[in-house]
């Protein structure tokens, strides 16, 4: 168990934040100016201005998605947001190289420590853009390509322009919408085909600033028969007033290669978190979506698979934690385009408090397809009286030989459980971290070690003093 | 002194008074027995003595070598060195016996790193071996899905682990065949010994002839009613239940 010192430190672990100088500043709110700045100072080539807006007057068309969703994203102010901050530096290769202020984030964030221990390759984004970025040199000679979405469209135009916006259109959702507009930063990542790659790629992503909106751009190709383990983590600092973070993740599995996306989301419960992530997966791929939200104030997010080719497999394994004031609105889409594909769903949430957990899932499976398969399992811990859950479950099944199985479950910590453990010594809040610990491990013991085990520090962290 | 005594121990559940004035003196180094009919008090005497929330201490003491631990917190009593085997084990899914115990452990630790995980193997395993509990139990989910027997043994290792001054078997006896009795009965008898007191509530002295018990007491509304040695278990089989009443009454 963790001593109450190390809680102090560990809590705190991404709220600070060093005063720092941006050369680059879009001002405040959002207009055509703001995005034709962006896609200046970026030095980008007409298509791509186009695209952004285009996306702009999208995102302005799109009502907010409130009548399905949170009434709380009307407390977003678009015109109070700052929509690109940077200091106009290229990312560094070298952590030497990085300000200083921006280095001394990410080692107390231990970036660099995780590099040398587990890492294949880094991209370390501040604000708007990537500070440092590197990937082991025998990667690159290879020829996997590890880069920015400026770097990606400008120098690799025939990899990645053939699938940028074309998994997630701008106009997919009003958010995808402000993303293809004002989007900054992020990983293009590409693996030849063959290729397995041993260890994972790893981004992080950190606002520094406040009133600042980050929003990322990632696009994963991974080429025939390669495999390839890619993470990102995040944090902020707590600031007063809201941020907005909202990224586009686009996936793309060609035949027979594996992709699998790890995300512990840990951001500071002001930020709106509202991302889009899906994927294709062509025949025989497979792509696994590792999805947990501990940190935000509102996070709406439902990783998808369209499986569009024969025996593509799709997978979302989800954790979500909410605490007092937040709302954690997570999920799965499933989209069987092909005959004999399969998917599986697990989600398991836990409300602390007031907190909330919403699992939204979506399967499809049309009725000229057979053979596919859908597992979904969702599970719902509540933790304290006024702690709160809701399930919606999108399921459209037709056809003869396909299949759905969906299960799901609420529960909640008993007296007699908690009573238990403390008779053998535990305290009640490490008694109250054990139960959710013993929830969500079958789930957690899925995941790489390195993050398995910055997990559960984290849910232990949240469960001190919400018990009592 | 080195004892458990409980002294003029009143409590009340849902403001229905269980314990009435009730008094024990458990010294270490000796073996106790409460015997006494459904409804007596017996559970509610375990649970009371380990801090359990829903009851409500009126009047009396605990003092578990002279420090009062009545009013104090479940967790705060266990430290302290009071073990209790619960009749019905609670489940606890996807926790595994191996990482409970090591938790439990190491709550009783000043330094964390004094813990030492191979060292922590050797014992637990060497104890599982003891019992009769399959190795493979160490990774199952903590009391999720166990057999009523399975489920008493590790209770048992968990009191073998953790080590107590002062130990209370709620009816430890209550499920489990003739031959998890003898092994749970060697497992006790075991801990016996001049560091520590041992408290076992049962109903049948079928129990008493594993573990032999130094005295014997009988509970009746919610106080000790008679104490004897081990022979008045056996007069108590004989005779029933209905004979204590009838000496109460008369």
């Amino acid at each position: 168990m963790i001593s109450t010192n190390e809680i102090k430190i560990d809590r705190d672990k991404g709220d600070f934040h060093y005063e720092t100088n941006y050369a680059f500043d879009a001002g405040i709110g959002l207009n055509e100016e703001v995005v034709k700045y962006i896609s200046e100072v970026k030095n980008e080539d007409e298509w791509i201005l186009d695209f952004r807006l285009k996306a702009l007057s999208t995102f302005l068309r799109k009502p907010l998605p409130t009548h399905w969703g949170s009434k709380d994203l009307e407390s977003i102010d678009f015109d109070v947001i700052r929509y690109y901050l940077s200091k106009g530096q290229k990312p560094s290769r070298s952590w030497d190289e990085v300000p200083d202020d921006v280095k001394n984030t990410f080692d107390r964030l231990g970036i660099p420590e995780q590099e040398r221990k587990f890492l294949a390759g880094v991209e370390a984004q501040f604000d708007s853009e990537a500070a440092y970025s590197r990937m082991k040199k025998s990667l690159e000679e290879k020829g996997v390509l590890f880069v920015g979405p400026n770097e990606g469209l400008k120098d690799h135009p025939d990899i990645f322009k053939k699938w940028f916006g074309k998994v997630i259109p701008s106009s997919d959702n009003k958010f995808s919408a402000l993303n293809s507009a004002v989007f900054s930063g992020g990983s293009f990542i590409y693996v030849p085909p063959g290729l397995k790659l041993e260890q994972p790629l790893q981004a992080y992503f950190r606002i520094n600033a406040e009133n600042f909106g980050q929003f990322e751009r990632t696009l994963i190709i991974a080429d025939e028969g390669s495999e390839i383990t890619y993470m990102e983590g995040c944090t902020a600092p707590k600031f007063e007033t809201a941020t907005l973070h909202s990224a586009v993740v686009e996936l793309v599995a060609l035949k027979g290669s594996k992709i699998q996306y790890i995300t512990v989301q840990n951001w500071s419960n002001n930020v709106f978190n509202l991302v889009t992530k899906r994927a294709l997966a062509e025949e025989d791929a497979e792509v696994r979506w590792i999805d947990c939200n501990i940190g935000s104030r509102l996070t709406m997010k439902y990783p998808g698979v369209i499986l569009k080719g024969r025996r593509a497999r799709g997978e979302v394994l989800s954790i979500a934690l909410a605490n007092d004031g937040q709302h954690q609105d997570t999920g799965a889409k499933m989209v069987h385009a092909a005959s004999e594909t399969t998917s599986n769903v697990i989600s398991k949430s836990i409300s602390i408090g007031k907190g909330r957990s919403t699992y939204r899932g979506l399967i499809q499976m049309p009725g000229h397809l057979n053979h596919c398969r859908n597992n979904t399992e969702c599970d719902a811990l509540l933790i304290n009286n006024n702690s709160h859950t809701d399930t919606y479950p999108a399921i459209t099944v037709k056809g003869d030989h396909n299949s759905v199985q969906h299960e799901a479950s609420v529960s909640k910590v008993s007296a007699e459980q908690i009573f238990y453990l403390k008779q053998r010594g535990l305290s009640e809040s490490e008694a109250m971290s054990m139960c959710v610990n013993g929830f969500v491990n079958d789930l957690i013991r899925e995941f790489p070690m390195e993050y398995s085990v910055e997990l559960k520090r984290l849910i232990e962290l949240e469960m001190e003093g919400s018990v009592g | 002194m080195n004892s458990l005594h409980i002294d003029n121990l009143s409590a009340s559940v849902e403001g229905k008074p269980i314990l009435n004035n009730l008094s024990l003196d458990l010294p270490k180094g000796e073996v106790h027995a409460i015997m006494g009919p459904n409804g007596s008090g017996k559970s509610t005497l375990s649970k009371v003595l380990s801090g359990h929330p829903s009851y409500e201490v009126t009047s009396g003491s605990a003092m578990l070598d002279d420090k009062e631990i009545i009013g104090l917190d479940p967790d705060v009593i266990s430290r302290l060195g009071l073990f209790l085997a619960f009749q019905y084990p609670v489940e606890i899914p996807g926790v595994s016996i191996a990482n409970f115990i090591r938790a439990a452990l190491k709550s009783r630790l000043t330094d964390e790193k004094s813990f030492k995980a191979v060292d922590f193997y050797k014992d637990l395993y060497g104890k599982m071996d003891e019992l009769g509990i399959n190795r493979k139990f160490t990774s199952r989910s903590l009391n999720d899905g166990f057999s009523g027997g399975e489920k008493k043994r590790c209770e048992i290792l968990q009191m073998m682990m953790l080590n107590p001054k002062y130990c209370i078997l709620d009816e430890t006896d209550s499920g489990l065949d003739i031959d998890a009795l003898r092994v749970v009965s060697a497992g006790v008898n075991k801990m016996r010994g001049s560091s520590r007191g041992i408290l076992v509530i049962t109903h049948y002295q079928r129990l008493l002839e594993y573990i032999v018990p130094n005295k014997v007491h009988v509970m009746w509304d919610g106080r000790i009613v008679r104490s004897g040695d081990k022979t008045l278990a056996l007069e108590l089989e004989e005779k029933g239940y209905d004979w204590i009443k009838d000496e109460i009454a008369a």
